[in-house]
């Protein structure tokens, strides 16, 4: 039976219309209500459209400056093992001015999860240009289109992340079409799961659709994830090491 | 535990007595003068089953403790000047959420990267609050390596008391000085912390934040903010008073810059000068009445300082003009002279007679 899930709060969002996060909110819930870890959880939400998140998600909620939810995240966790602690973080946040935090609690191995919300631009502050904004994308702060030359390449978090050594889990989705939805699931799915088993640092990146802020209509928003994020954000899982290991043991 | 008496550095002290009030998570980013403390914690906290975490920076280290402290940790972390500075924004958010934690800051000489040589330069850092918004930390300010000891083991019980960050407010010589020590002994206080995050189990789910959007929430949450640093400001006024009943000179000074004033009373009283010392051992609050009643009668009141003019301001603020307050400090990691301060009130004394000769 379709079902809002127990771990979703019966609440309006602030979301605005064809945005992603309330997708992955739902995902991220089914989940907790599956793993039935509801009851063991906390969020950590970020600064940015996510801020509110634990005003949705029916965990305990903890809410970091911004970019330092992967700290927060490491101090709770290191506090409470028993706990599963979820950062759940959007592109200025996790590649901007929290790209030290990231790639320090990824390199540590901290045994929790992030949740990687990527829709190429700053969605609060109402459409500036991001880390992951892409080559040419008008913004806010890049009228004339983003200019690698002038401010960079949009930066690739998955494969940044995929050159470190701790990291136990690393994938990257889509919530773009209905299949896409269901992968992201099975990928937020696990890499709760492998938190649990205490395997390790698991990271999830979602790209998703922000039409108010890219205007443009939802549907045709859900299209530009697909004929313009996915060719400079590939859809892939880069690292399972918990299933290579397994792999490994069986052969 | 026996009451014997060790030699320690002040850094180590004040580490070793962070594990006696039972921290078990610290966190920080190395920084000199106060290197010894997160070294005694790489050491100790294995031991002890603990968490020691160097950083990435010290923006992580004072996030980390947020995170740990949410999740009902008694936990620290430490630094100096410059790194402090770093920390600003977690301790306004921390301050906002209403966490528990203790900070410290051995302080050396600024501003920018300044050197490393002890000083007092962050006092209005400390006691105004380098983060934004209307916050206030408990600032303890010890004047030697037991105060170090002693302090801290109080800061914790202080942050769980009124879930407020309480920085112990040292300096680089404090740190780095072995003195004898008696360890004190866990107070053995314990705080409900019906607010920390443990998973939503069999009850509401709990938020931690600082973030208050709805009309009139945010006021509100200030209002409730200022009420609880009202009660402290009544509750915790600490200081100690040197030959003061008698005074005409009433020294102010605190930490290291306190030692020297200490010295020139006695050297003051020798020379028949009626010299005394105040030493606030709580920055903020600062014991601005007690201060205030000394100033009544005395003819002049002198602040020492490892700055050049900080801690006056607030002193200048509790004499509230009954007698005048005159400055000597010294910046940079330089320390005030004791024969300059003992000549800055013979001065006092030479114009005061000279003052009642003419009148």
């Amino acid at each position: 039976m379709y079902m809002r899930p127990e771990s979703l709060e019966n609440v309006r969002t602030h979301y605005c219309a064809g945005c992603g996060h309330g997708i992955i909110h739902k995902l991220l819930a089914e989940c907790l209500d599956e793993l039935e870890i509801r009851q063991n959880t906390i969020l950590v939400a970020p600064v940015g459209c996510a801020v509110l998140a634990y005003k949705y998600i029916n965990v305990d909620g903890l809410e970091a400056a911004h970019g330092r939810a992967p700290a927060v995240a490491t101090g709770l966790k290191r506090a409470r093992p028993e706990n599963i602690v979820i950062s759940y973080q959007g592109d200025g946040d996790l590649l901007a001015i929290g790209a030290g935090e990231t790639l320090h609690t990824a390199n540590r191995g901290e045994n929790l999860t992030v949740i990687f919300v990527n829709n190429a631009i700053y969605g609060m502050t109402g459409g500036q240009m991001a880390p992951t904004t892409l080559e040419g994308q008008k913004t806010l702060t890049s009228p004339y289109g983003r200019n690698a030359a002038e401010v960079g390449f949009p930066i690739r978090a998955c494969e940044m992340l995929d050159t470190l050594e701790a990291p136990a889990y690393i994938e990257r989705t889509s919530v773009h079409n209905p299949g896409a939805v269901r992968k992201t699931k099975k990928a937020i799915r696990k890499a709760l799961e492998y938190q649990i088993s205490g395997a390790g640092y698991s990271f999830v990146e979602v790209l998703s659709m922000c039409p108010t802020n890219w205007g443009v209509d939802p549907v045709t928003g859900a299209s530009w994830v697909k004929d313009a994020m996915i060719p400079w954000f590939p859809l892939k899982k880069f690292r399972d090491r918990p299933a290579e290991n397994a792999e490994k043991e069986a052969s | 535990m026996s009451k014997k008496t060790v030699l320690m550095k002040g850094n180590e002290a004040l580490a070793e007595a962070a594990l006696i009030a039972g921290c078990r998570h610290y966190f920080a980013y190395p920084i000199t003068p106060q290197n010894e403390i997160p070294a005694y914690m790489a050491k100790r906290m294995p031991e002890l089953g603990g968490v020691f975490l160097q950083a990435e920076s010290e923006l992580a280290a004072i996030n980390m403790v947020m995170g740990a402290a949410a999740g009902g940790a008694r936990t620290m972390t430490s630094s100096s000047s410059p790194g402090m500075a770093l920390k600003q924004e977690g301790i306004s958010y921390i301050s906002g959420a209403e966490l528990p934690c203790v900070l410290v800051n051995v302080m050396r000489g600024g501003p920018g990267l300044g050197g490393i040589a002890g000083a007092q330069g962050d006092y209005f850092q400390a006691t105004r609050g380098g983060g934004n918004g209307d916050y206030r930390n408990i600032v303890l300010a010890p004047g030697n390596a037991q105060e170090l000891a002693d302090f801290t083991v109080d800061a914790f019980d202080l942050a769980d008391e009124y879930r407020i960050p309480v920085m112990i407010l040292a300096d680089g010589f404090l740190g780095q000085m072995s003195e004898a020590v008696v360890l004190p002994e866990p107070t053995g206080k314990t705080f409900e912390k019906d607010w920390a995050l443990t998973g939503a189990k069999d009850r509401n789910k709990r938020l931690v934040a600082s973030l208050r959007l709805a009309e009139g929430s945010l006021e509100a949450h200030n209002l409730h903010l200022q009420k609880k640093y009202d009660s402290i400001t009544q509750a915790l006024r600490r200081f100690e008073t040197y030959k003061t009943d008698d005074a005409d000179y009433v020294l102010v000074a605190y930490g290291t810059s306190a030692r020297i004033s200490r010295q020139a009373v006695d050297r003051l009283r020798e020379a028949g000068v009626k010299a005394g010392l105040f030493r606030p051992t709580s920055l903020w609050p600062f014991p601005d009445k007690e201060l205030h009643e000394l100033a009544r009668k005395a003819k002049r009141i002198l602040t020492v300082e490892m700055s050049l003019g900080q801690m006056v301001e607030d002193v200048r603020l509790a004499v509230e003009g009954r007698c005048p307050v005159e400055f000597h400090g010294r910046a940079g990691g330089a320390l005030p002279a004791l024969d300059d301060v003992i000549e800055t009130v013979m001065r006092f004394e030479r114009e005061e007679v000279t003052h009642v000769h003419a009148s």
